[in-house]
């Protein structure tokens, strides 16, 4: 879905080689979701909240010469984990050149009166578009481990400039709302209210949506 | 309408963010440089103590310099703090590798509020922080420190002193957080030619015939510097004691309202914080001829877990055995042949300087060993007892032995003497009285400030892989057991393995480095002639000697 108009849309593009592309998404995601996760809120009497404490690891990549920083909590890990997994797989499955966008959307709910569903209202939105590249030998292989890890590191500062804009948050929600801005399904974090999803781009270079969409009009068109 | 001067109470606030912002922003970067990874746990009931709400350790020791440098200022116009990372190799070559800077400018934002936006956008900061100080340069050379250079860190405030990082540094801006006294900003400017350093390896003497030599002692850190090495022990703490934040008695308990901003609630109470007990060095017990032996491992890291290599009971020093041919009267003078009945003097208290020398004389005569004194320094403690070991005397008639561990030739710092545990063993009277408790002992409190590298660091990953000392091309080679074959040995109690991985990474020389080394060779060169008449006065005995080996 095209991002609402007062939605915040950042597009990243990395170059990497097939058993790179878990690692350097899961980079990615994982460092826009430490900075958009707060910990648990505890709501008291009178409207007032207080607010659990976010713990972080490192994670060394395998394939990648690089480094980076998560929340503490294994069910947003495996989360992440299984959304990229499902996105590796598609891309090495379409038969296309290797090229596809996994995003990550935060969006805010609000509540219709039946019998309209709610609506999912996104604030802000990440892309990364991934194009994955075969390498030819061991030498390449090891350049391409010092490239991807320079190429991230450029990344995770692209990601922080965003982050220090400083711009629209949702409001800090009552007890009633906290379901509408935050994820609380977790049990140690609490991330704004997110959803990853991916296209495979064909390998006429047009994604697979916009293929229908043309033919339609074609069709439409005689 | 809002009143837009700070309240009182707001101003106190924000003092109390700013201040306690830059004591986590310090602990932070100097954690990011310590060449291990770091793990903290959420916590989902806030304990009180978490600033910030961030799981973020306080290295006492850290927040000690950190208070040190801000001396009760906080960040101002014209008055920065300031973490400067820095790079140290084991030949004494420094160089600047970033400075990291908490900064304050004019712009004010009067409308922000100070209890609730300020405090979750430097909670968002510290986040940025955390991802930032993993993508400069510095980062990853700091996680193969160990080898052959250290990362340091030295904190100070006022202006910022850019100049060391060399030509072409690049600069990466943290964020910036608006508060209604001025806009706060972080950010890290870093060096980009790193291209000097030089793959110089350690040459290491192996162990003379039966000799353990002991490189691992700490090598002090010498005091005209205020850096300090990013890699410490903040376990132990009989050395500097260094009080857990005394502010950490007031911790933040934040507790927010979604009411309307009038009644925004934000309390801050005041609540014992412990921090948690020094970890204790782990020492592993092996029995050895049906006796316990404790030896003591140089584990000297902040997390350094030899858990490969079992757990005991803290108890005493290494296991060393013995040199000989030192002489009492005279530290240079070598010893003959036939001397006392082929038992030479134990000499007493050789200087510091010259002990260098002395070591180098030791050469086991007519087989007999016996133990060396050593002279003694205060920080240096060695008490160990032992089952005998096989080339002392008949290993049945000894119940305790003593064991010195004896600085290995060319480590610049002396070790002092260990008591004797048991009179029955020959040459007791030669044994060194002293004793000294295990308080002492470097090993297991360090001094203020070593430089010494563990044994097992040295690799990205930190758990028992066997750092290769040329870099990074082993990350991915994990060591998960060393049995080396036939590495049983009955007489000394640690396997080949063990020996193996604690004497991995010793510590540097001291001829390589440039102070310690010049010293001792200036000094050797004075020594020659006196020692070239020494031996021209013994020819006769050294042919002698040389006849009977025939």
């Amino acid at each position: 879905a095209a991002p609402a108009m007062n939605c915040r849309a950042e597009v990243l593009e990395v170059s990497v080689e097939g058993r790179q592309v878990e690692e350097a998404m899961l980079a990615v995601l994982h460092t826009v979701l430490l900075h958009r996760s707060t910990g648990k809120f505890h709501y008291k009497k009178e409207g007032t909240y207080s607010i659990g404490t976010v713990g972080t690891q490192d994670v060394d990549c395998d394939f990648i010469d690089f480094a980076y920083v998560r929340v503490s909590s294994e069910e947003l890990d495996r989360a992440l984990r299984k959304a990229v997994g499902e996105f590796k797989d598609a891309l090495r499955s379409s038969g296309s050149d290797g090229m596809g966008q996994i995003s990550l959307e935060f969006y805010q709910k609000k509540k219709s009166r039946w019998p309209f569903s709610d609506e999912c209202i996104p604030w802000e939105l990440w892309t990364i578009k991934v194009n994955v590249v075969n390498l030819a030998n061991e030498q390449e292989r090891q350049i391409c481990r010092e490239k991807v890890g320079e190429k991230l590191c450029e990344k995770i500062i692209n990601i922080v400039e965003v982050m220090n804009r400083h711009e629209y948050l949702p409001k800090m929600p009552t007890q009633s709302e906290v379901d509408n801005v935050f994820d609380t399904s977790l049990k140690d974090v609490q991330p704004y209210l997110y959803k990853i999803s991916y296209q495979i781009t064909d390998s006429l270079g047009t994604s697979v949506t916009t293929t229908m969409r043309r033919l339609i009009k074609d069709t439409l068109a005689l | 309408a809002m009143d837009t001067d700070l309240s009182s109470q707001d101003r106190k606030d924000l003092d109390k963010f700013i201040k306690f912002f830059a004591l986590k922003t310090v602990q932070v970067i100097v954690q990011a440089r310590l060449g291990e990874k770091i793990c903290t746990r959420s916590s989902s009931s806030p304990t009180g103590s978490d600033w910030f709400n961030l799981a973020i350790k306080d290295i006492p020791e850290v927040t000690h310099e950190a208070k040190k440098a801000l001396a009760g200022q906080l960040p101002a116009v014209g008055r920065s703090m300031c973490v400067e990372i820095s790079l140290k190799t084991s030949e004494g070559d420094s160089m600047e590798l970033e400075i990291w800077c908490l900064e304050m400018n004019e712009k004010c934002d009067k409308e922000i509020k100070v209890s609730y936006t300020v405090y979750n956008r430097l909670s968002l900061l510290l986040k940025s922080l955390l991802a930032i100080t993993r993508v400069t340069p510095a980062y990853r050379l700091s996680r193969k420190q160990g080898h052959e250079y250290v990362i340091l860190y030295r904190i100070y405030f006022g202006e910022v002193q850019l100049s060391g990082l060399g030509e072409g540094f690049q600069t990466v801006r943290v964020g910036t957080v608006g508060t209604p006294v001025g806009t706060i900003t972080l950010s890290c400017a870093y060096r980009i030619n790193l291209a000097f350093m030089s793959t110089r390896q350690f040459e290491r003497t192996p162990p003379i015939m039966g000799i353990i030599i002991d490189h691992f002692v700490d090598r002090p850190y010498p005091s005209s510097s205020p850096m300090h090495p990013c890699n410490y022990r903040a376990g132990e703490d009989t050395g500097a004691v260094y009080p857990s934040v005394e502010d950490s008695q007031e911790v933040c308990t934040t507790s927010f309202s979604t009411s309307p901003p009038s009644q925004c609630v934000f309390t801050v109470t005041k609540a014992h914080f412990q921090t948690p007990p020094p970890v204790v060095t782990d020492t592993l017990k092996v029995p050895v001829m049906g006796l316990a032996f404790s030896h003591q491992l140089s584990s000297s890291r902040l997390s350094y877990q030899p858990a490969a290599l079992g757990v005991g009971s803290a108890d005493m020093g290494y296991p060393v055995l013995f040199a000989g041919g030192l002489n009492a009267a005279h530290p240079h003078q070598l010893i003959g042949p036939g001397k006392e009945g082929g038992v030479p003097p134990v000499p007493s208290q050789p200087a510091h300087g010259t002990q260098a020398d002395q070591e180098r004389m030791c050469t086991p005569l007519d087989g007999v060993h016996y133990s060396a004194a050593t002279p003694s320094s205060s920080e240096d403690t060695e008490t160990v007892s032992n089952s005998s070991e096989g080339k002392c005397g008949s290993p049945h008639d000894l119940l305790e032995t003593i064991f010195i561990r004896k600085v290995g030739a060319f480590v610049n710092k002396p070790i002092n003497q260990v008591t004797m545990a048991n009179l029955d063993i020959p040459f007791a009277m030669f044994a060194p009285k002293n004793v000294e408790l295990e308080d002492n002992d470097p090993m297991v409190n360090p001094p203020d400030s070593p430089e010494t590298e563990s044994p097992l660091q040295g690799s990205l990953h930190s758990e028992g892989s066997s750092g290769s000392s040329t870099g990074n091309t082993h990350d991915d080679f994990v060591m998960i057991d060393f049995k080396p074959a036939f590495s049983k040995d009955d007489i000394l109690p640690m396997d080949l393995g063990t020996f193996y991985r604690e004497f991995q990474n010793p510590p540097q020389l001291s001829s390589l480095s440039i102070d310690i080394g010049a010293q001792s060779m200036a000094e050797d060169l004075d020594s020659l002639p006196e020692k070239l008449a020494v031996h021209e006065k013994n020819v006769k005995e050294f042919d002698a000697f040389v006849e009977t080996l025939q």
